[in-house]
């Protein structure tokens, strides 16, 4: 099966290449290319996986791409625990989703475009996951950020959709680009992209791997200096503060795309290449690249799920939530829980997949995003109301869903390794359950409010006609229950947001440990003689009662409205426009970045218009003038010259016509003349 | 003693006044005739620098006579040019033989 691994990203590149263009005359058929294409890969991808399980060696291939004098590049790819589990996982969840937007994107007039951008982005980030080198990792990277621009635009006639593509666009290149220059400082210190070679190289810790450069007055070891580049490309993607901004406003996308892309897949990209390129992090000096990753996504954590109180947006609301739980993952691999972070990886794609596709089928149902607008949903909405339940318990981490297993990994580890870490994340977790408790409390219990606007239909009339279908009618009173095509991968998925923390469970795997310890391991640690924790139940039990804890604060105040939210609103003050304003963040890029970008824009204009453009005109004028006096130098100078050389010519032929008689013997009386003189002049000279 | 001057002075005679019968004459046949008195002065200081600076090898004698046939043939062409000038324009007058002027 490994052997055959190259194909898995290809099956969804196939189906974009057969929706791309012939996507309109298959019509309503679009869905079963695309969901053909991602069961293969799913196939594919499994049985890869499950050989791994089973204790399949990690299986590399690659070949020679490009020669460069002494350096080649080199493309393939790697089935090894690490990948196989991620392919698994992303076609499972990518697979159920496809399934939803069957049902959730029925009549829209770009239905084939749809799936079409879905199966590439697919075949991106497999391609991104199965890579063996920094290369071809950055090309389906890469990939992923465009179906990315071009998911959140879907709805190009919104204007917010295009100002949020562009967004997204942006912020995540600003990471790109470090992660880019990071690519090409590994290239440079090692002389090859290749995960294998570079992470050997880093683990012997030869000269290269130690060299320094100096930047400003500090010594900066280059390891490290290129893991924190690298870095960058994570932080772009992965929504880590400084550069989360662009993942709520991603919300404007189709939510199926939010599950994806924004929740599940893509913005994991950044923790999976952070897991990935592990080695390179933490053969750095005292780790310290790893200290950063772990700071970073803590403070992301922190702040993302303080922010999140605050949005009354239920897409906003869990997209705060995933860039808090991404910074969880973060902060896990950060504190040497390497197995931990990732196996939060994992957990989180299938709750966050379920939440984000439950929160479509209430959104398609009250046609509205506002949670204020909603409530009592879970007598309208009951599959809905269960399976988002599945996956409020499980992002809570409350006992025995996934979410439990996983965050208590990565508290157990920050617990050992960085105490100032876990304090401030299991803040977080305190946070997680308040903010996703009010969630459930506005969207699901109390009476029903309905929406004051809904949401107008993104499509013009003239869509709806060029696709040959008619625009859709929301006449409906009561909102109900979506269609089963939809309902169906929300209860696999909330099924799988329950036993999928069960590979976390401790004694499942050897010497006491969990599975998915054993099975995602890091040689790194053994050879430094980092142990790794043992499962505590005191630890456990305290990030139970700490998730209990937010719940039950959230149902005094929102469920039975002892404390009425408007006091506590009262009470802290200026608190909650901050957190309700993203902490001013946006503003402040929006101020810094864009205005800073357009008054620069208009300096440079001005420059343009009055110096270059000056400057110009200023050598055009010369010219003119130049060739003014040229044309006077040449009227009267040389046009002159010419006219004298004819006169001359003129005036002598006039001089000498006389001469010319035609007469013989006038000619011959000359010559005679002259032998006369000649003869003369001979008798005078002797 | 007849010497080469005494030659050369009836040579140079006779050239004067061929050259003054073409320059004087518009009779066609009278400048004919001057060329004539010409060719037959150049043949006078042929013979008689044959007879003063090499009486071994009658070169000279020999130019001579090419001289006499080249004025035989001159004589020839002329006379017959003149001939059909004449009866083409009903003169021999050089004056009014310019129909060819431009």
């Amino acid at each position: 099966m490994a052997q055959l691994a190259w194909l898995v990203p290809l099956f969804p590149l196939a189906s974009y290449a057969v929706l791309a263009f012939r996507g309109r005359a298959l019509g309503e058929r679009a869905p079963y290319v695309a969901i053909g294409a991602m069961a293969l890969s799913a196939l594919l991808g499994w049985g890869a996986f499950l050989e791994q399980v089973a204790g399949a060696p990690p299986y590399v291939w690659r070949a020679v791409w490009a020669v460069g004098g002494e350096r080649t590049l080199t493309v393939g790819y790697t089935v090894d625990p690490l990948s196989s589990i991620t392919v698994a996982m992303i076609t499972l969840v990518g697979g159920l989703i496809f399934v939803y937007s069957v049902g959730y994107m029925r009549g829209d007039p770009y239905y084939a475009r749809f799936f079409a951008f879905l199966s590439l982005f697919c075949a991106g980030m497999l391609t991104m996951v199965l890579a063996n080198s920094f290369l071809l990792m950055l090309i389906g990277w890469e990939i992923i950020g465009l179906c990315s621009y071009l998911l959140i635009g879907f709805y190009f006639r919104r204007r917010s959709a295009n100002m949020a593509q562009m967004k997204a666009f942006l912020t995540t290149r600003v990471g790109d680009t470090l992660m880019l220059v990071g690519i090409m400082a590994l290239f440079w210190q090692f002389g090859t992209v290749d995960y294998h070679a570079i992470f050997e190289a880093v683990r012997e810790g030869g000269e290269s791997a130690s060299a320094v450069v100096r930047l400003g007055g500090w010594e900066v070891p280059l390891a490290t200096l290129s893991a924190l580049l690298v870095f960058g490309g994570p932080v772009g993607k992965s929504g880590q503060f400084p550069l989360h901004v662009w993942l709520p406003d991603a919300m404007e996308g189709p939510t199926p795309v939010s599950a994806l892309i924004h929740a599940a897949t893509m913005v994991a990209a950044g923790v999976y290449l952070v897991g990935r390129a592990y080695p390179l992090f933490f053969y750095t000096p005292h780790h310290e690249a790893l200290a950063v990753v772990a700071w970073v996504g803590t403070l992301t954590a922190l702040l993302a799920a303080l922010m999140a109180l605050a949005q009354d947006d239920i897409k906003r609301v869990l997209a705060y939530s995933t860039i808090s739980q991404l910074g969880f993952m973060m902060a896990g691999l950060g504190v040497l829980g390497y197995a931990a972070g990732l196996f939060h990886l994992l957990t989180h794609a299938f709750f966050k997949a379920l939440l984000f596709l439950a929160a479509g089928s209430v959104i398609h149902a009250v046609r509205t995003n506002n949670i204020k607008e909603m409530g009592g949903l879970r007598r309208f909405l009951p599959v809905t109301f269960w399976t988002f339940l599945a996956g409020f318990l499980a992002l809570a981490g409350v006992f025995p869903f996934a979410g439990f297993w996983s965050k208590d990994e990565i508290l157990l580890e920050a617990y050992h390794h960085a105490p100032a870490v876990y304090a401030l994340l299991s803040a977080t977790a305190f946070l997680t359950a308040l903010y996703m408790s009010r969630l459930v409390a506005y969207t699901f219990f109390g009476t029903y409010r309905g929406p004051a606007h809904p949401e107008p239909d993104p499509w013009t009339p003239e869509d709806y006609a060029r696709a040959g279908l008619h625009p859709p009618h929301h006449g409906h009173g009561t909102p109900h229950e979506s269609p089963r095509v939809m309902t169906g991968p929300l209860v696999a998925l909330a099924v799988g947001s329950l036993v999928v923390g069960f590979v976390g469970i401790p004694g499942t795997g050897p010497e006491g440990g969990s599975w998915i310890h054993h099975f995602l391991k890091f040689e790194g640690f053994k050879e430094a003689g980092i142990h790794a924790p043992s499962f505590s139940w005191p630890l456990a039990l305290r990030s139970l009662g700490v998730a209990l804890a937010g719940i039950a604060v959230a149902w005094l105040v929102y469920g039975l409205r002892a404390v009425p939210s408007e006091r506590i609103r009262a009470w802290v003050g200026p608190v909650y426009p901050f957190l309700r304003n993203r902490m001013y963040i946006d503003a402040l890029y929006g101020w810094v970045f864009v205005r800073g970008g357009l008054l620069l824009a208009a300096g440079l204009r001005w420059f343009d218009v009055h110096v270059v453009d000056g400057l110009v005109n200023l050598v055009g004028g010369v010219t003119v003038v130049t060739s003014r006096l040229h044309r006077l130098f040449d009227t009267y100078v040389v046009d002159g010259l010419v006219n004298l050389v004819g006169w001359v010519t003129r005036g002598l032929g006039l001089l000498l016509r006389p001469l010319q008689t035609g007469r013989a013997y006038n000619y011959i009386l000359v010559a005679a003349a002259g032998l006369g003189l000649i003869v003369l002049v001979s008798l005078w000279r002797l | 003693m007849i010497g080469p001057a005494h030659y050369l002075g009836v040579s140079a005679l006779l050239f004067g006044l061929g050259l003054y019968g073409v320059l004087t004459r518009r009779n066609a046949v009278a400048i004919l005739m001057g060329i004539e008195l010409m060719l037959n002065a150049a043949n006078i200081n042929f013979v008689a620098f044959t007879k003063f600076v090499d009486p071994t090898f009658v070169r000279g004698h020999v130019a001579a006579l090419i001289i006499i046939t080249l004025a035989a043939c001159e004589a020839v062409v002329g006379l017959a040019l003149v001939i059909n000038a004449y009866r083409h324009l009903e003169t021999v007058n050089v004056d009014q033989v310019n129909l060819m002027k431009g």
